[in-house]
């Protein structure tokens, strides 16, 4: 039976884990299906991260947290469009500056106006997304096998967990069932397609990168006012970036966008779990072993073990009109 | 009285210094077929695209149907019923034929009552005009023919009553080519207008009911097609007599320069493009490579060129090998003598960023002509290019301009220039005039006839037969990576386009 909480434990760890990597990977998503790289995540996800958590305590409201963050966050993803689809900047250079501000600007911003070193102040009950305890699981909290698996495992989330699977079908759904959607996947393979078409880029490529922030912004939200009590500096630590090799992983496919984040989520929730305790055969394995292994996997994925990912044709290419 | 479906009055339209259409004037009348010929860069894509909304006039007044329009975006010309065919095609290549169809003409937020329709729709056009095609196929499996085909189902499936079609033949087969003439056939007995855009005369005479005709960004005249011939339609698209086959005489052929002996040479996924193919080139005969496009000819020129790798066979220059491993030095090629005009001009022959003079010299800047010590000899090389400039009438004559603002026909000088005027021995052209217009084709044709009667050694591979035909001494033809037969320079189109087609082969192997 401890083997059996044990994976509970850490499948439910997996789950938490998993939560930011996989809003940030369906953010990059919806803008890279469009044809804008987007490198941008980590930092759309650190300023939403800050907004978030700055918002609910000076507003004492989690929700009113959660709308500023997606404010934010949709703010910086027009910075980012209005460089790389109006002014056809490179789409890297721009989300790498993204990042930079996003790291300093939370950082100083965070400094003026709270003075707890970059920290916002920790949040109080009702500044936070509180776990919800699903119909009945304290009931069926004692049978065996179900009981844990329903009560610990799909029950106890907060309601952005749950908002963030929901995510998967409804991003699949109007990718391929609706207007936008196909109109989305079109112009990031051949947008002279749709311009001929009588159909604006530019404006549907906002309308994606605006779908970017909103998930980015939750992304944010989720870390700073799910799995912290507040806004640490740096706390997004490269998930941004594990979401784009996610998504490059996940094909630009929205329920593989969803395994692969599990995955890595759980290669987390793995190294948090095994940290100091022996392995059976290859014994005790250094704490920075565990922790390098979802970047080392990234690597070995990405290097070939996914065969070929074809991504969007007019990714990172500035459409300009031919003559 | 026939009545215009188009009308176009003083347009005007200057991108910058160069003037692209200058008080153009035109009528289309309803339920024909007329067609626009011109040099490249003479104005007429330009003009199709203003009236499809890409561009806006400077000047002028469009009327649709007697009534004066305001197209700003492609959507008004889609109202008004115009539909265009671009050369380039526009549509999503991963997509599938119903979901590009429907793509910017949906019906509602949700696709399935569009796709439900698009389907029905199709089902109609595909009854009336004869245009069937698979609507879950996906578009880049589907042979050009056919994806071509989806862009005029698009077009008629926004309701166009006018179809423009810009250079529609430039990607076809022959028989492709025809099948499309049958089908504009049919929508003009529906009623409908068809405008082509082409570089092609014969084409124009084959199907065009009116023909006109421009040149630097004007409309220099307009026939009705049974009253003009090619001739007058050359005449007036360049402004002179052109000579449309090359004057020369017999070959006077020597030696064997270059044995092409028992080659095969695989593509990139393992299939067998050129198949065991032997055949010699003289010194002072220019040997053609007829075929349609894809039946092995580009692996041929580059496994020869020392680009691509040879599974077996042997390939001898002046009787000494050339390594066929894919690893030849390209350099060590050219110092032998054999020059490469590559077919893609824009990704093998040039680098578009560089200037003129730096691309004129392109693989030989080791030549101790260019280099002053470890330096190049930046005055030797541009007045060298000026010299090219001169002699090849390459415009516009600034050798430092960006190669990338030449046009396509004077690119292609820049690269038979830098080849022809190191005095190679043996010439490898492929699609020496690809994209390059009337006035050009004439003068290229004539320095490749020159080359042979030095006594140098010709290879030509092109798409055109009459290019082929006009330039060979001898002819071979190239079907599914095989030589299907050799022809003299008198073979007629239709025998070269039977063993083209592979039709006498493969009556001989049953």
């Amino acid at each position: 039976m401890d083997v059996f909480n044990a994976v509970v434990q850490t499948l439910d760890s997996t789950i938490r884990l998993s939560v930011p990597l996989l809003l940030a990977c369906l953010a990059g998503l919806y803008s890279e299906r469009a044809g804008i790289f987007d490198i941008g995540l980590e930092g759309k996800m650190l300023v939403g991260a800050f907004a978030g958590a700055a918002a609910a305590s000076v507003f004492h409201s989690a929700f009113l947290g959660l709308g500023m963050a997606i404010l934010i966050s949709v703010a910086f993803a027009m910075i980012h469009g209005f460089a790389s689809i109006t002014h056809r900047g490179n789409q890297i250079v721009s989300g790498v500056a993204i990042n930079f501000i996003a790291a300093g600007s939370t950082i100083i911003l965070g400094q003026a106006w709270f003075q707890q070193g970059g920290r916002t102040p920790a949040l109080q009950p009702g500044e936070r997304f509180e776990a919800i305890t699903l119909p009945g699981a304290d009931a069926i909290h004692d049978v065996p096998i179900l009981g844990p698996i329903y009560a610990e495992l799909l029950s106890g989330h907060s309601i952005l967990v749950y908002l963030a699977f929901a995510m998967v079908p409804f991003t699949w759904w109007v990718l391929f069932r609706t207007r936008f959607g196909l109109r989305l996947r079109a112009v990031g393979e051949n947008p002279a397609a749709v311009d001929t078409a009588g159909i604006s880029v530019a404006w549907l490529r906002y309308r994606a990168l605006i779908c970017t922030g909103i998930l980015t912004g939750i992304a944010g939200a989720y870390l700073s006012m799910v799995q912290n009590g507040g806004f640490v500096k740096d706390m997004t630590a490269g998930k941004g970036y594990i979401a784009l090799a996610a998504l490059i992983f996940a094909k630009w496919k929205p329920v593989n966008a969803m395994f692969a984040c599990l995955l890595f989520g759980f290669l987390d929730a793995l190294s948090i779990r095994l940290q100091g305790s022996p392995l059976p055969i290859i014994g005790k394995v250094p704490v920075q072993f565990m922790q390098a292994l979802p970047y080392i996997l990234t690597v070995i994925l990405l290097a070939g073990f996914i065969g070929k990912a074809i991504p969007p044709r007019a990714g990172g290419v500035p459409y300009v009109k031919e003559r | 009285m026939a009545q215009a479906a188009i009308e176009l009055i003083g347009i005007n339209k200057s991108f910058g210094a160069v003037r692209a259409n200058r008080d153009i004037n035109l009528e289309i009348v309803r339920g024909t077929i007329h067609g626009i010929v011109g040099e490249n860069g003479a104005g007429k894509s330009t003009l199709m695209s203003i009236l499809y909304g890409f561009y806006q006039a400077d000047s002028g007044e469009v009327r649709v149907g007697g009534q004066p329009a305001s197209i700003k975006t492609p959507n008004d010309a889609i109202a008004l019923g115009i539909g265009m065919v671009h050369q380039h095609f526009m549509l999503v290549d991963n997509f599938s034929v119903l979901e590009n169809i429907i793509l910017g003409a949906e019906s509602d937020a949700l696709l399935k009552k569009s796709i439900v329709k698009a389907r029905s729709e199709l089902e109609r056009l595909e009854r009336e005009y004869g245009l069937e095609v698979d609507p879950d196929a996906i578009i880049e499996e589907l042979p050009v023919g056919l994806q071509q085909r989806v862009e005029i189902l698009k077009a008629l499936y926004r309701g166009a009553e006018i179809l423009i079609l810009d250079e529609p033949t430039g990607v076809l087969t022959p028989a492709e080519a025809d099948h499309l003439f049958r089908i504009l056939r049919q929508l003009k007995e529906q009623g409908k207008t068809v405008v082509l855009i082409t570089h092609k005369l014969r084409e124009i005479m084959a199907i065009t009911d009116t023909v006109s005709v421009m040149r630097q960004g004007t409309m220099v005249a307009t026939r009705e097609t049974k009253k003009t011939t090619v001739e007058e339609l050359a005449e007036l698209m360049v402004g002179r007599r052109v000579l449309l086959r090359v004057e020369k005489g017999e070959a006077d052929a020597g030696g064997v320069k270059l044995a092409v002996k028992n080659l095969t040479v695989k593509d990139t996924r393992g299939v067998t493009m050129v198949d065991d193919i032997s055949f010699d080139i003289r010194a002072g005969e220019i040997v053609g490579i007829a075929g349609v496009a894809g039946n092995g000819q580009s692996e041929l020129l580059e496994a020869i060129s020392g680009i691509r790798r040879a599974v077996s066979g042997s390939v001898m220059l002046d009787g000494k090998p050339i390594d066929l491993t894919g690893a030849a030095d390209p350099g060590e090629l050219r110092d032998r003598g054999l020059a490469h005009v590559p077919e893609d001009r824009h990704h093998v022959g040039l680098v578009l960023a560089f200037e003129e003079n730096e691309n004129s010299i392109l693989g030989y800047h080791d030549d101790p002509r260019y280099l002053k010590g470890p330096f190049l000899n930046i005055e030797a090389i541009r007045n060298d290019a000026k010299d090219k400039i001169a002699k090849y009438d390459i415009r516009p004559a600034d050798c430092r301009l960006k190669t990338a603002n030449f046009s396509g026909g004077n690119q292609q000088k820049i690269v038979l220039a830098r080849e022809m005027e190191q005095d190679p021995g043996v010439l490898i052209v492929g699609q020496p005039t690809r994209g390059v217009d009337v006035g050009a084709i004439e003068f290229i044709h004539k320095r490749l006839i020159a080359m042979r009667d030095q006594g140098k050694a010709v290879l030509v591979v092109s798409v055109e037969l009459d290019e082929i035909r006009s330039l060979s001494d001898r002819i071979l033809v190239m079907f599914a990576g095989r030589i299907v037969g050799e022809r003299g320079p008198e073979a007629t189109e239709g025998e070269l386009g039977l063993l083209m087609a592979g039709v006498e082969h493969q009556e001989a192997a049953e």
